[in-house]
């Protein structure tokens, strides 16, 4: 039997099907197990009824993306599966199950050439009072990828135990009765070993490590508008702030609740919001405020489909421009992007501390990917950066709120501290933040608000540099895992690839990207968007090599390794 | 008397160094003397004091008194002071805005606000037009009104702020005429001093561009009764009177949004238990 470096499974249902459970469930147990792996969810934007497909792939090593065919599918039913045809390859080794009442298996399945099963998910589950159709395929899966048995047991006295010890054992026997049900296939992929794991790891989406890595960066107050595909950060948040002593407000709209952050910070408290874009552009004209008036704030923007109300359930990374350059005036702000899940809690604890120290807005753009994909990570180190912002503590007289020279960081008063009384405007102001108009103060505070983020020593942090040679790929986000895999494959086939990805997007590091692509003879740009919007910032900044070529695509659908690997080995990103 | 109001305040303490941009002759003056009285009357230190504005004539009101002052956006004056005071309990927190500022782009944060009722004191400067951009119409400019941008006028009903405010829940429901200082200081006062979100609409006269509104000073009169808690007659005594009814109208007792902040001690090594495989 062939052992394969990852399997890849999906579960396919209409919404209310199970199948997101059923898939939560096959990764927990084969991370229990000591497998690493990642789940993906596909929903339409229907609340039930809709379309559900869970994508699960797991191998022994840690995974930071999808492959490029599923070796694995399991039908609940096929309600609506034709709109996953284009998320779903497959080849003429994947195996199909499907269940007979579940509708006729779709035109993209034949086509492939995959081999069909027929297992009759829901007439079982009809057998068995509290059994349910998703638990039988969670069995029939199981078994096909050769899970221990106990994994699974875990699982279930995990997720049901609650419920009590008949339900618990009824889940058993379901996924007992898939396992049966199964036995006598054939399926080819086997898994590696797994590895033993020496310290701890977690199972955590996107979203959750950004609402993390915020408290653990000091955050303290939230406030909240819900959006598509942001929700789960403050969900998470609603519930965990108070226990740290924080506090989450709901907003009317995402004009108060960018307004409510500012008002909570402008007071000495480290604030955050998340949003996706069409909030962030409703955002804006509040983040050039925080910008003139030099108050830390971090908002968080899980990028999905656009323009407008575009794909909200779905990822692209086209929300680049607006972040960079959507504040009118100029109006420096940092902008920084995780590139992983586990990323995203470092990289939003950076944030809140940059935001801090410069006294400054920070945008994280994260994405529906990162944000909705749960994985196996390593426990994150609790690294030490926490916000902390320059504070007034004794004042001349009078108080220079935004007094030049130095770093261009003037320490902020607080409200409540005697003697530092000012207003905090949006006005263009004096040292003291009296409204001016003059040309010397206009120029003084807008190089003020430049150079202290300019000449900022971002360390090593501003990017993920990885290997050598003189051919690299130039990334950002979520690409990077994608990216990190196609190297590895290009490096199987003999060529080396240097891994370029700016975790920093604004203000650009010119002397750093150069120093990084000092050798390049041939690069390859990699982004998520329909204009290139990534390609043309980076012409905007940096002096990019001759042979540049450029690999971008809106979403939703991902690009994969095997396209960056396709395009590094041809030189040709078309 | 506690510590802190023994501590001796004058007006002049809460008053700043800079220089209104208003013209002469406008209410606003006024309501900032009314205000930094108020402030004095009250006791509170100028530090413990944050004040709140968006944008206009009215919303420059921070600068010029010595307190800690806000001046943001157009129309989000309330949420900026909701996000303060949550976070910051400890501070009296006063926002400023105008019937521009307030009802139209602010109009949405102004209904949750009443509706949030957290503790904070919410005095608009009222003048039927909008003064900085010189000289359009607000939600409180009358249908008939003429300017550049609504030549004949708009032909649509003005908004009624303090009933709205009423439908909305606010819990101190106040209208003051600038020119009337010492009513407007006492109304402040009390409205600082109500817990919950406290609405004051003062009627300012813009002497540029309603020269007209100089007569509202033989309009104003008290109001023949006195407040009422029931915000069902204080609202049909709104919309049958003839918009010159000064006082505190309606006082409620709904208990303010304030969550608690600081409290909570739990490591976060133990929040990210649930992580864990």
């Amino acid at each position: 039997m062939a052992e394969a470096s990852s399997v890849s499974v999906a579960f396919v249902g209409s919404g209310g099907a199970g199948v997101l459970t059923t898939g939560g469930m096959l990764l927990e147990a084969a991370c229990t197990a000591g497998w690493n792996g990642l789940l993906t969810r596909s929903v339409g934007p229907q609340i039930r009824g809709g379309e559900a497909a869970a994508m699960v792939r797991l191998a022994a090593h840690p995974l930071e993306c999808h492959t490029d065919h599923f070796d694995l599918v399991i039908a609940v039913d096929w309600l609506n599966a034709h709109r996953f045809a284009a998320e779903l390859p497959l080849n003429s080794r994947s195996l199909v199950v499907s269940d007979p009442l579940g509708g006729a298996v779709p035109d993209f399945v034949t086509t492939a050439g995959a081999r069909v099963i027929e297992v009759p998910l829901k007439q079982m589950s009809k057998t068995m009072p509290e059994w349910r159709a998703n638990m039988i395929a969670l069995g029939a899966a199981a078994r096909l990828l050769r899970m221990p048995d106990d994994a699974l047991r875990t699982s279930i006295a995990k997720r049901f135990g609650a419920k009590g010890a008949a339900i618990v054992s009824a889940n058993v026997s379901a996924v007992e009765a898939g396992a049966k049900a199964v036995e006598a296939q054939a399926f080819e992929p086997r898994l590696p070993a797994p590895r033993a794991h020496t310290g701890k790891r977690w199972l955590i989406t996107g979203n959750e490590a950004a609402a993390l890595g915020a408290l653990r960066g000091g955050v303290r107050f939230v406030a909240a508008y819900p959006i598509t595909p942001a929700s789960e950060i403050l969900e998470w948040l609603a519930p965990n702030l108070p226990k740290v002593g924080g506090v989450l407000v709901q907003a009317e709209d995402e004009l108060a609740s960018i307004s409510m952050i500012i008002g909570s910070s402008y007071g000495g408290t480290p604030a955050l919001t998340a949003t996706s874009g069409p909030g962030l552009a409703l955002m804006i004209e509040a983040i050039g405020l925080a910008t003139a008036a030099e108050v830390p704030i971090v908002v968080i923007d899980v990028m999905r489909g656009g323009p407008s109300t575009g794909i909200p359930t779905k990822s692209e990374q086209g929300d680049l421009n607006i972040a960079v350059y959507g504040l009118h005036g100029d109006a420096p702000h940092i902008v920084v992007a995780p590139q992983s899940v586990t990323d995203c809690l470092f990289t939003t604890q950076w944030a809140t501390y940059l935001a801090e120290a410069l006294q400054a807005p920070a945008l994280v753009l994260s994405d529906q990917f990162l944000g909705q994909t749960q994985a196996a990570i390593e426990q994150p180190p609790d690294i030490a950066f926490v916000g902390e912002r320059l504070k007034a503590v004794e004042f001349a007289t009078p108080y220079k709120r935004y007094a030049l020279g130095g770093t261009g960081v003037s320490p902020m008063a607080i409200p409540g501290t005697r003697g530092g009384q000012y207003t905090a405007d949006g006005l263009t102001h004096t040292e003291r933040g009296i409204p001016t108009s003059t040309v010397a103060d206009h120029r003084a505070q807008l190089d003020k608000r430049r150079d202290k983020l300019d000449q900022f020593n971002y360390g090593a942090h501003w990017a993920t540099i990885q290997g050598a040679g003189d051919v690299a790929v130039l990334t950002w986000g979520s690409l990077t895992g994608a990216a990190r895999e196609a190297i590895a494959i290009a490096r199987a086939d003999g060529l080396e690839v240097k891994l370029i990805a700016p975790r920093l997007l604004s203000p650009p590091r010119p002397k750093e990207m150069a120093a990084a692509l000092a050798n390049i003879k041939r690069l390859l740009v990699v982004e998520q968007t329909h204009s290139a919007q990534f390609y043309r910032y980076l012409k905007a900044h940096y002096e990019l090599p001759a042979n540049t070529g450029v690999l971008h695509r809106a979403g939703p659908l991902p690009i994969l390794p095997s396209e960056i690997h396709r395009a590094l080995m041809t030189g040709d990103p078309a | 008397m506690n510590a802190e109001s023994q501590c001796v305040y004058k007006p002049s303490d809460f008053k700043s160094d800079a220089t209104p941009i208003w013209c002469p002759g406008c209410g606003d003056y006024h309501v900032l003397l009314s205000l930094t009285r108020a402030l004095a009357e009250l006791g509170l230190p100028p530090e413990r004091i944050a004040v709140v504005s968006g944008i206009g004539c009215s919303s420059r009101i921070p600068a010029y008194t010595n307190c800690y002052g806000f001046h943001g956006v157009h129309g989000r004056a309330l949420p900026v002071a909701a996000g303060l005071k949550v976070a910051r309990p400890d501070l009296t927190v006063v926002v400023t805005s105008g019937d521009g500022d307030g009802y139209s782009i602010g109009g949405n944060h102004f209904l949750h606000a009443c509706r949030r009722n957290i503790d904070l004191t919410y005095i608009v400067m009222d003048n039927h037009i909008y003064g900085m951009t010189k000289g359009q119409p607000s939600p409180t400019t009358e249908p008939d009104f003429d300017t550049a941008l609504s030549p004949g006028g708009t032909g649509l009903r003005t908004f009624n702020p303090l009933v709205i405010a009423l439908a909305s829940g606010a819990n101190l429901v106040a209208r003051a005429f600038s020119g009337n200082i010492n009513e407007t200081v006492s109304i402040i006062v009390e409205a600082i001093r109500h817990p919950g979100f406290s609405f004051v609409e003062v009627l300012s006269p813009c002497v540029t561009f309603r020269p007209d509104q100089k007569a509202w000073k033989n309009r104003v009169h008290a109001a023949p009764v006195g407040a009422t808690d029931d915000p069902g007659r204080a609202a049909r005594r709104l919309m049958t009177d003839d918009g010159f009814n000064l006082g505190v109208l309606y006082r409620g007792d709904r208990h303010p949004y304030q969550p608690s902040v600081g409290g909570g001690t739990c490591d976060l090594s133990e929040m990210e238990k649930e992580f864990e495989i």
